[in-house]
């Protein structure tokens, strides 16, 4: 399953994670493992606990049980701070933007440039904030303004812009390119594919099956808070992941009347 | 300031004709005025604010038959605005921050009389009477007293979950029954001598001469902040405004401090008052009087400095970045490691603090304290942060906004007084003037947007 070869240690490794709300069990032993320079698809239908158990590596959310390793140790990631000061970067759905500061206050949220007697760098940062945007988005430079008068696109970028700066080795995506247009869409992967060849781990959260195999390695499929297995994204076709996402089992195991099924 | 005040005393008498002058002035005006605002790259919802205020003025000041715009009023309308401008300047991020304080009436009105106990029967049983250190001692326990009492009711609201609402509408009825409970009722009454220069009168005022040495040294910061900022945008290579709008600024801004200190200083104490300066200060009695101006009064000073300190607070530090992240998307701030509990615990503590400085400078200013003492203030305090462009949705809002939105206020109600309209009727146009301005402000906001 090491497309870099045997014997390199993974870049993160979640192992046997469990997060519970009340009774209800939300990740039950979860485990999967991501390498520098790969794509690793988790996908699964609403519920399946695909955003919380990537919320236990960001930090948001903390897991009941299970260890996180990076670069093979074991981390403890207690807060969003925890996870950043790992390289963990995340670009939640929701993008996590405050609508009423600019892109570069909003790149910055919570790790301001000061000056030597702690006051707010505007300049560096409106500096550094448009270093990265002329690399991610050229055509928007209004980082000035406040987010809420920004498009879709301009969102994205300004939230992947954020993950970019601060140097990210793994990277979490939940569903990055659901509020975007055509074009928008394609910057995204174009981007993805780029930060992939710069050597970053990344986890992509999608309900798209055309990103997944656009851009994925490896495939994670999860149902109703378990994994129901990780495949190769060459050895497998859509109906497999589709079976996978929606029966729960690996492409060996599905008989021809449920595949049948799937497709009435 | 000083285009109206020319106007009146050139010609007095002649109000009608003067009026029509000024409305076509006005008209003929607005256009270009406009084009040229928008270049200097000003808040336009400032601008309308600043705008209303001159109309409220003008109005005031016509209506009055001339009494509004003179260095008398204008003088009392500093002293009596800087209560609530100081309070209201620790409203805004409180607001921003999502929450509200229904507690700060209530708060001015036990740190006020916690203040006064404190220099008028506690301290002196063991320092005497009139020690030049009582007001230090008194006024550092007030802003102690405040700071805790925000941090109590902000812990409250931050851990605890309470909604800050509720937690302050305990508050209001806590403090103003305590404030009641500690003195049993009694009028504490005097102050401390030199306490009492915190609130305002002939001698807690500067004078003339410190009055234009305070309006040069903010000409001069004006010019130092807006050259250090266009000299940094240059070195950065970042986009900056054209030469003449940064002069401009500069320009405008100075003439309006300087105008603003040269029309406060032609309010001159009344004689009885002048002889007794002069008498101390060893000056002859000349033929025909002395004209020795007031200066700006202390309290001014002091709001005006908690305005500048707010909004240095508010802008340039993180903590006033994370209150204004919190108010747009808590959640986005807790992602990104902010921790939005302590920001907004410490954003009451704050007010807490304001709140204490407020108490301090009204007991001064009433040289007594009563257990109604800052009755109401909060709805004042809120009505001016609101008025001056705080949004309640949070997120929103500048400290100037406040203190510009509570000289509205106050110009509102002494303009009311100076025409005699009665007191429920005051009330009236308050409440329908609040309604207005944020309703006129929703408006705008859409069509900004839009």
């Amino acid at each position: 399953m090491n497309p870099h070869g045997k014997g390199a240690a993974p870049l993160v490794e979640l192992r046997e994670m469990s997060v519970s709300f009340g009774g209800i069990h939300a990740v039950e032993g979860v485990t999967i493992h991501l390498y520098p320079g790969e794509v690793l698809a988790l996908v699964g239908g609403n519920g399946a606990g695909k955003s919380t158990l990537v919320k236990t590596l960001s930090g948001a959310q903390r897991a009941d049980s299970g260890t996180i390793l990076i670069d093979g140790e074991p981390v403890h990631i207690d807060s969003p701070i925890d996870a950043k000061m790992h390289g963990v970067e995340t670009i939640y759905q929701t993008l996590a933007l405050a609508d009423n500061i600019d892109a570069v206050g909003n790149m910055f949220l919570g790790r301001e440039l000061t000056t030597r007697i702690g006051n707010l760098d505007d300049s560096s940062m409106e500096s550094a904030a448009r270093t990265v945007m002329a690399r991610l988005n050229p055509k928007f430079d209004n980082l000035k303004s406040p987010v809420a008068s920004l498009s879709g696109g301009q969102r994205q970028s300004v939230a992947i812009a954020r993950a970019v700066h601060f140097n990210a080795r793994i990277l979490i995506m939940d569903e990055p390119t659901a509020a975007l247009g055509h074009a928008e869409t394609d910057q995204v992967r174009q981007l993805i594919r780029q930060l992939k060849e710069d050597g970053l781990g990344i986890i992509l959260i999608s309900h798209d099956i055309h990103d997944v195999f656009d851009l994925a390695d490896r495939i994670s499929v999860m149902l109703q808070g378990r994994l129901v297995g990780t495949v190769m994204k060459n050895e497998v076709s859509t109906d497999d992941v589709l079976a996978m996402i929606i029966i729960g089992k690996l492409p060996g195991e599905i008989s021809k009347s449920e595949l049948a099924d799937l497709h009435g | 300031m000083a285009v109206t005040e020319e106007a009146t005393t050139t010609s007095e008498g002649t109000l009608d004709i003067d009026e029509a002058r000024v409305v076509g002035l006005f008209s003929r005006l607005w256009v270009p005025l406009r084009k040229g605002v928008g270049s200097l790259e000003l808040d336009s919802r400032l601008f309308g604010m600043i705008a209303g205020l001159l109309v409220i003025w003008i109005g005031f000041h016509f209506a009055s038959g001339g009494t509004f715009l003179t260095s008398r009023n204008l003088w009392n309308l500093t002293v009596q605005t800087s209560v609530v401008a100081i309070m209201a300047a620790g409203m805004v991020l409180i607001i921003v921050s999502r929450n509200i304080d229904l507690s700060v009436g209530s708060m001015l009105g036990f740190i006020g009389m916690f203040m006064a106990l404190l220099q008028a029967e506690i301290l002196p049983r063991y320092i005497g009477f009139d020690q030049w250190y009582t007001w230090l001692i008194v006024l550092a326990a007030g802003l102690l007293l405040g700071a805790i009492i925000g941090l109590i009711q902000g812990a409250v609201v931050a851990y605890a979950a309470v909604p800050s609402f509720i937690v302050t509408l305990g508050g209001l009825l806590i403090w103003r029954g305590l404030a009641w409970v500690m003195a049993s009722g009694r009028t504490i009454a005097p102050m401390d001598s030199t306490f009492q220069l915190l609130g305002g009168g002939a001698k807690g005022s500067v004078g003339g001469t410190i009055s234009w040495i305070i309006g040069i040294a903010a000409c001069v910061g004006i010019v130092l902040l807006l050259a250090s900022r266009r000299r940094t945008r240059l070195k950065f290579g970042f986009r900056v405004r054209p030469l003449w709008s940064d002069v401009a600024l500069t320009v405008i801004g100075c003439a309006v401090v300087l105008v603003s200190v040269w029309f406060l200083n032609r309010y001159f104490m009344p004689e009885g008052l002048a002889r007794i300066y002069a008498a101390e200060n060893g000056l002859e009695w000349p033929e025909g009087g002395l004209q020795i101006p007031f200066g700006i009064a202390n309290p001014v000073l002091i709001a005006i400095g908690t305005a500048i300190v707010m909004t240095f607070i508010a802008t340039r530090r993180r903590f006033g970045r994370y209150v204004f992240s919190i108010g747009g998307n808590p959640e986005a701030a807790a992602l990104g490691g902010i921790k939005t509990k302590r920001t907004v615990a410490f954003t009451f503590m704050l007010m807490g603090v304001l709140v204490g400085l407020a108490a301090a400078v009204q007991v001064a200013r009433l040289n007594s304290a009563t257990s109604g003492l800052g009755t109401l203030q909060e709805l004042y305090v809120i009505a001016a942060a609101v008025i001056g462009g705080t949004s309640l949705a949070g997120g929103i809002g500048t400290v100037f906004g406040a203190v510009l939105g509570a000289l509205v206020m106050q110009s509102l109600q002494s303009g009311m007084v100076l025409v005699g309209i009665e007191t429920a009727l005051q009330d009236v146009v308050v409440g329908v003037v609040l309604v207005l301005a944020v309703a006129a402000d929703v408006v705008y906001r859409r069509r900004q947007t839009a």
